[in-house]
Formats: structure tokens, C-alpha cells, sequence
């Protein structure tokens, strides 16, 4: 799986109160929610994202509230890659839920600058900044969450698991096997 | 020979059916208890319906509370928890708390002994961590995970690396289990735990009640952690008397367990603490930002919103005045616990003081329903979040401190040590 897009960039410690306040969580139209993307942190996000596709940021992304509207704003507002240094664990799960790719990929802040062209390999874990000439090593994903990503997130994941009767998650479940964090 | 198991190992190796589980390893695991609310609810609901197979694996185990924006605040928010209250009724669920029946959703649980020491519990909302007060492993997700939870009882899980916490030494009077978070939060920083298990001991924790040890593990999240567990003993089980049915099932520890690392804390000479916007881990001593004008005062939450955080907060107020141009918000946790401080006389102390006593619900923590701030106003707050907009205005702002600070503070209409109110 491979995405390409241009970076709008983000710093440290996005939560997810700047990417999607508090006020709008009674909203679960996937369209509405994308039209206040990012508003705490900078309200044209909803136009560029379309047309930029990727969201580089710095450590940490994603704090705070465990609140899927986040992710799902970001989604919906056109974004189909976040690259950061780190992430938090649940806004980390509810991306790749909703078939979002969430790329650890520690160093990239200094690689990136806002509008450079990026190309992500999700199964080698490449992240290529076309702009700059230069590729780094992300935390590449176990194989079920690739599994996951590529049937488009969890809830499809497990429609296809129960069409082909087997009801786990199936192969490329989850082993007991150290893998290095993908976060 | 294998090593010993840490608490969290030894929960998640008996949910997955696995005789040891590895940090840093992945394991599917059966999911003990499944908690949604009000607003992470209907986007489970929406997950949920997108299930070739709609069916709840186990009613039983699903608990609903209406805590966010109740009472409904708008009739958008009416239609939500109309749609949640049609699901539980179709799927008979029973553990369905609504309005005056529970209140928030972390002291409920709890309280109406749905959450046991050894359970491998999870919740769409970050805060479910509050549980491993209780000596479970409990952490937040997000609303397809709690789709995929109801749909098959299971999930997948990284296990997460564990940290060993100890906590010596007494509080000082007015320094409490908030304090500790904080001071904690500003040691580690907002990722410091990130996706770590934090396990709390020493003999500050031992001797710490129920109330204290929630305080605790529900702000470990804000140090990035994946859970805070306090291994049960007798303060859990005499907690757990009354409350829950049926045999439990404890686990502890291994003597020798391999942690990941280890924490030491001394409370002795730790004062109040004050985490300033518009971070959680931007912690100073209260006397760092002391004198600063307040115009409003928050004493509830998931957080602080407990029977020994309004005893500590009446305290200060029995008797004493809301400062003019400072308007407090006090919100019990439960209708269990409005109850209580209703019998205790603790409403009667708020309400002469001049704050204005509210229903138990999460209240202006996040910012969704009332008590919101204009831009320029400042907050002091015993909630559990300090982020830019978080509580109105991204011009307002939050700083987060215990109960016994914001009841000072609402005294003196400014940051103030509780220790000069109160006394030593």
C-alpha cells in the first residue's frame, strides 16, 4: 500500500481538543465533523487537506480525549496519511480503525517542510520525501494492522472475517511475539 | 527460568488464554466489561450498524452512562441519547445508567460494583483508566474498538511495557492524591508514560482510600499511559463489600517481577500543585502562580468530584463566602454521591458559601455543555484537562489543581495555597 501526498505540518502535542473541540462531538456525520478539522489549530485546514492529502506533526499526536471524531474529521476532511514522530495510543487506534494510516516515524519534523512532496510505503514502513530527496525508516505496522488498513479499517476487517467464516481476527492475528511499537 | 509477571502481564496473559504474555507482544483478548457514554456511543452505534452481524455477544457486560451532555443540553443531544436509549432497550442492555440514575461514568462503574480487581475492562473514553484504582487493567479506546467489543467480546491489544511507581511518606494537610498526578505530570512530561502500564505501591498508596487511588489512575492518561493499576488489598476489598456479586478473582504481582523500570516519589514535603494552560505537564508549586485573579471555580470531574474531595472542599467553605465576581460550580460525581453530601450537610455548606450546586455530570470539563468561559477568563478547576478551548473560549484559561486549592481559591477570588485558608 503506498500513499502520496504534500505535507501540511503540525508541531508537538496535538491533541485532540485542537483537532476536534469539545463542542462538536455531538456530531457524527462524517462531513460535518471534517468541516471543523484541525479548527483549534488552524480553521482553513478543511480546504487545504483536500489537496495536500498528508499531515506530518511531532510527537505525541493525537493526545488526550479518546474521542473517533477526531481521527474520522481528519479522514473526511481528505487527509489519508498522518506521518508523526509519535502518537498516542487510542487516537493511534481509532486512525487505523478507520483505515487511516497512522506512520511512527521518529525524525521526520526536521525532513519536512510544509507543501513537500511525501510517498508512504505502509508495508516497508518507507517514508520518501520526494522534495528533498531523502527516505526514512518509519515503525513499520505488525501484520494484522496492516490487514486492518488495507480492507479499510476494522469494521470491514471483520465483515470480510465473518464472510470467510472465521470469526478471530483471523490470519495475521495478533502473536504474543515481541514486535518493535508501532507508535 | 521465566521471570515473574507484573500485574498488567498477568491480567492480559489470562484474557488472551495464554499462559505469559511479553511487553511489546500483541494478544487477543476477551474483554471483561465494555463501557460507552453519550457522546462516544452513538459512533459505536454507527460502527456497530455497519456489522454484517448485529448482535451483542454478552448484554451483561455492556454498560451505558449518560454523563456528558446531560441534561440534554440541545435537542441534538435529546436524538443522540434517544438513539442509545432505543439500543439498550432492543439489545437488552441493563447496565443502562440515564439521567439522576448514575452520573459519571468512571465513578459509576465502580460504585455499582461493575468493575473487579483482575477484570480486563475498556471504555470508549480516556479516562476508563480510572478502574486499575480497583486493581483491573482498564483503558480507553475509541468507538469501533467498543463496536468490535460488543459484536465479540474480544480485542486486540499491545502489551504495554510497566512501569513500577512507588509512592513513601505523608501528605501534608491540603496536599492530596490530585497534587501527586500533577507533580508526577511535570516530572514525566505528557507523553512521559506514553503506552506504558503504570503500577502504583508504596505505603502512601497503601494507606491512600478509594477516592485518592481513582484520583491517581485517572490521570495517568494524561502522562500518555495505557493504564494505572494499584494492586488490590484491603482498602479494594472493603471498597468492593456491598457492591459487587458473585466470587472474584484478584490477581496480584509476581514477587520479582520484571518491570520495565522504576519511579520513586516522596510526598512529604510536596506542596499543592498547579498544572497552567495549556498543558497538563506545565506543573508548578502553588506558589508559583499564587495571587493570579480566578473568575471561575470547578470542583468536580471524573477526577475529583468524590465523597473526600467535596469533605475537603467544604472545609474550607463551611462558613466562608464565594468571593464576589467569582462564580463556583460544584458537581458530585453520582447521584450516590449527592446523595451522601446531601445527608452530610456538604450541598448546605456549597450552596450558603454561594457556589452553585449542580447534577452529577461531566460539566464544563470538556467544554460541550455549561459553565463555559468568555475569552480572557481564567479558570481554576479540579478536572483533569487544561487544553487551549478545552472549556470555551481558546482565549479562556484552565488551571487544574485539587479541591482543597480551587475551594481556597474560590474563597479569595485568586490562586491561593490552601494551606493559608485553611491553616497548617
Amino acid at each position: 500500500m503506498r500513499v502520496e501526498g504534500r505535507a501540511l505540518k503540525f508541531g508537538d502535542n496535538v491533541n485532540t481538543d485542537l483537532i476536534l473541540p469539545g463542542k462538536y462531538l455531538v456530531l457524527t456525520r462524517p462531513e460535518d465533523l471534517a468541516a471543523h478539522a484541525m479548527e483549534g489549530l488552524d480553521p482553513g485546514f478543511p480546504r487545504k487537506a483536500q489537496e495536500y492529502g498528508l499531515v506530518v506533526a511531532g510527537v505525541n499526536f493525537g493526545g488526550g480525549s479518546s474521542r473517533e471524531h477526531a481521527a474520522l474529521a481528519l479522514k473526511h476532511a481528505g487527509v489519508r496519511c498522518v506521518v508523526a514522530e509519535s502518537f498516542a495510543r487510542i487516537f493511534f487506534r481509532n486512525a487505523i480503525n478507520n483505515g487511516l494510516p497512522a506512520v511512527a516515524c521518529p525524525g521526520i519534523s526536521s525532513k519536512v517542510e510544509e507543501g513537500d512532496r511525501l510517498e508512504v510505503e505502509l508495508e516497508k514502513g518507507l517514508v520518501t520525501n520526494k522534495s528533498k530527496g531523502v527516505t526514512l525508516q518509519a515503525k513499520p505496522f505488525p501484520g494484522f494492522l496492516l490487514g486492518i488498513l488495507r480492507d479499510g479499517g476494522l469494521i470491514p476487517h471483520l465483515n470480510k472475517k465473518h464472510s470467510e467464516n472465521k470469526p478471530s481476527l483471523g490470519e495475521g492475528k495478533p502473536s504474543r511475539q515481541g514486535v518493535s511499537s508501532p507508535f | 527460568m521465566s521471570s515473574g509477571l507484573t500485574l498488567t502481564e498477568k491480567i492480559l496473559a489470562r484474557a488472551s488464554g495464554l499462559p505469559r504474555v511479553e511487553a511489546g507482544g500483541y494478544v487477543e483478548a476477551e474483554v471483561d466489561l465494555v463501557m460507552m457514554h453519550d457522546l462516544t456511543g452513538p459512533l459505536a452505534l454507527d460502527a456497530f450498524e455497519r456489522l454484517v452481524e448485529r448482535r451483542v455477544w454478552n448484554p451483561g457486560r455492556v454498560v451505558v452512562v449518560f454523563d456528558h451532555q446531560v441534561p440534554a443540553d440541545t435537542v441534538r443531544s435529546a436524538e443522540l441519547q434517544r438513539r442509545l436509549r432505543r439500543f439498550v432497550a432492543e439489545y437488552g442492555v441493563r447496565n443502562f445508567y440515564d439521567v439522576g440514575k448514575g452520573g459519571i461514568c468512571h465513578e459509576v462503574l465502580p460504585e455499582k460494583g461493575h468493575v473487579k480487581p483482575g477484570d480486563l475492562v475498556v471504555g470508549a473514553d480516556s479516562h476508563t483508566c480510572t478502574y486499575g484504582a480497583l486493581g483491573a487493567f482498564a483503558t480507553g479506546v475509541g468507538s469501533t474498538d467498543v463496536a468490535a467489543v460488543l459484536a465479540q467480546g474480544r480485542l486486540w491489544f499491545r502489551v504495554p511495557e510497566t512501569v513500577r511507581v512507588v509512592v513513601e511518606g505523608r501528605f501534608q494537610r491540603y496536599v492530596s492524591a490530585k497534587d501527586l498526578i500533577l507533580h508526577m505530570a511535570g516530572c514525566l512530561g505528557e507523553d512521559g508514560a506514553n503506552y506504558k502500564s503504570l503500577e502504583f505501591t508504596g505505603s502512601t498508596v497503601g494507606k491512600m482510600g478509594m477516592d485518592g487511588r481513582m484520583t491517581l489512575c485517572n490521570m495517568v492518561v494524561e502522562l500518555g499511559a495505557k493504564a494505572g493499576l494499584v494492586p488490590p488489598d484491603g482498602v479494594t476489598f472493603r471498597y468492593l463489600e456491598g457492591r459487587v456479586a458473585g466470587s472474584l478473582r484478584p490477581l496480584y504481582p509476581d514477587e520479582g517481577a520484571e518491570y520495565e523500570g522504576e519511579l520513586s516519589f516522596s510526598v512529604d514535603s510536596l506542596e499543592p500543585q498547579v498544572a497552567c494552560p495549556p498543558r497538563v505537564a506545565n506543573v508548578k508549586p502553588v506558589g508559583e502562580v499564587a495571587g493570579l485573579p480566578v473568575d471561575q471555580a470547578v470542583l468536580g470531574s471524573c477526577t475529583n468530584g468524590r465523597m473526600d474531595d467535596l469533605r475537603e472542599a467544604a472545609g474550607l467553605l463551611r462558613g466562608r463566602r464565594v468571593k464576589d465576581g467569582v462564580r463556583m460550580i460544584v458537581l458530585p460525581a453520582s447521584q450516590e454521591i449527592y446523595l451522601r453530601a446531601l445527608e452530610e450537610g456538604l450541598l448546605e455548606v456549597f450552596a450558603r458559601a454561594g457556589a452553585a450546586v449542580g447534577p452529577p455530570n461531566c460539566g464544563p470539563c470538556l467544554g460541550g455543555h455549561f459553565g463555559l468561559l468568555a475569552e480572557g477568563e481564567v479558570c481554576i478547576s479540579s478536572t483533569n484537562r487544561n487544553f487551549t478551548g478545552r472549556m470555551g473560549s481558546p482565549g479562556a484559561k484552565v488551571y487544574l489543581a485539587s479541591p482543597a486549592t480551587v475551594a481556597a481559591s474560590a474563597v479569595t477570588g485568586r490562586i491561593t495555597d490552601p494551606r493559608e485558608v485553611g491553616g497548617r
